[in-house]
């Protein structure tokens, strides 16, 4: 029974959306990883900024793990990261299920143009309703999955 | 070009930056954290981590904000323009793409942001999610001729 944990949970829900209030408000571009990401070879025109974003991402997540070390997973302080294992009745190797995983979620994210930032983050504070729709599905969808994979 | 300017890379660093120790300081970098809140089998058990709600709300909230104060204004500070979605309806493409993604996201607890910034770990396996997603995301373009399009429009 993890803990559920509401003061990092908030400073960190604060961080996310003040990332994407300035690259909104500095560049006019919305954070959403997916597009930032998925955007990244030719013909996309402005892969620069991508690269710099992602690079910082990566730097930041590092840099707050030595800071404030032992939140949870990660950095000095904490445990290892692990990803997840399928559920072991399905005699499913991790890399597959990875593999498989990874491959829905980037066709999902770049067909439906978004992901939990894009759409969750920024589509909803926008009050787009393509937003509202892809952020009620995909939950829907992810939490039917969890139920039905029993992977946790 | 204008995105090549100092101060447009900068506020990329700076986002990007805080984005990442959002997700740390969040702990959405964890795929377990994740998955015990999309876990809602655990709710009668009382064994579910309602953390990631209080990550998107005050994200969502903050945005809103500035998205408002962005409306009160022609352009941002250091681009011609905001770089708004102009495409509005709910079509098949955008409910699909989000099941598949919610499958996705389901079966690993890692979206896109997390599954980035978990470099920074580099725990077991995960370039291979990595090289999935870059696949697939590339896959996905050609799959759905709208979404190319729309993407090209968007690079501008």
């Amino acid at each position: 029974m993890d803990a559920f944990s509401p003061i990092p949970a908030l400073a960190g829900g604060l961080l996310i959306g003040l990332a994407s209030a300035v690259l909104w408000l500095g560049n006019g571009r919305i954070a959403g990883i997916s597009g930032i990401f998925g955007q990244l070879l030719p013909p996309a025109q402005t892969v620069v900024w991508r690269l710099v974003f992602l690079v910082a991402m990566v730097l930041g997540t590092l840099a707050t793990a030595w800071l404030i070390p032992g939140l949870g997973i990660g950095g000095p302080g904490g445990a290892p990261a692990q990803l997840v294992s399928p559920p072991s009745a399905l005699g499913i190797p991790t890399i597959v299920w990875l593999a498989i995983a990874g491959l829905l979620t980037g066709v999902g994210t770049k067909i439906g143009n978004g992901c939990t930032s894009g759409h969750g983050v920024c589509g909803l504070a926008r009050l787009s309703k393509r937003s509202f729709v892809a952020v009620g599905v995909f939950f829907a969808v992810a939490i039917i999955t969890v139920a039905v994979t029993g992977i946790v | 070009m204008s995105t090549l300017r100092l101060p447009y890379l900068a506020t990329a660093a700076v986002s990007g930056a805080l984005f990442g120790a959002g997700l740390y300081v969040s702990q959405m970098v964890d795929p377990l954290k994740v998955l015990r809140f999309l876990d809602f089998t655990a709710i009668p058990s009382g064994g579910w981590d309602p953390s990631l709600a209080f990550v998107i709300a005050p994200a969502i909230l903050v945005m809103f904000i500035a998205v408002r104060l962005g409306r009160t204004r022609s352009a941002p500070l250091f681009n011609g323009q905001f770089h708004e979605p102009e495409f509005k309806k709910i079509d098949a493409p955008l409910v699909l793409g989000a099941a598949l993604f919610g499958m996705g996201w389901g079966m690993s607890g890692i979206c896109p942001g997390p599954a980035i910034s978990l470099i920074a770990f580099w725990p077991n396996d995960l370039l291979v999610f990595l090289v999935a997603l870059f696949a697939g995301s590339y896959a996905g373009a050609y799959v759905i001729p709208s979404g190319e399009k729309k993407r090209l429009a968007m690079a501008r």
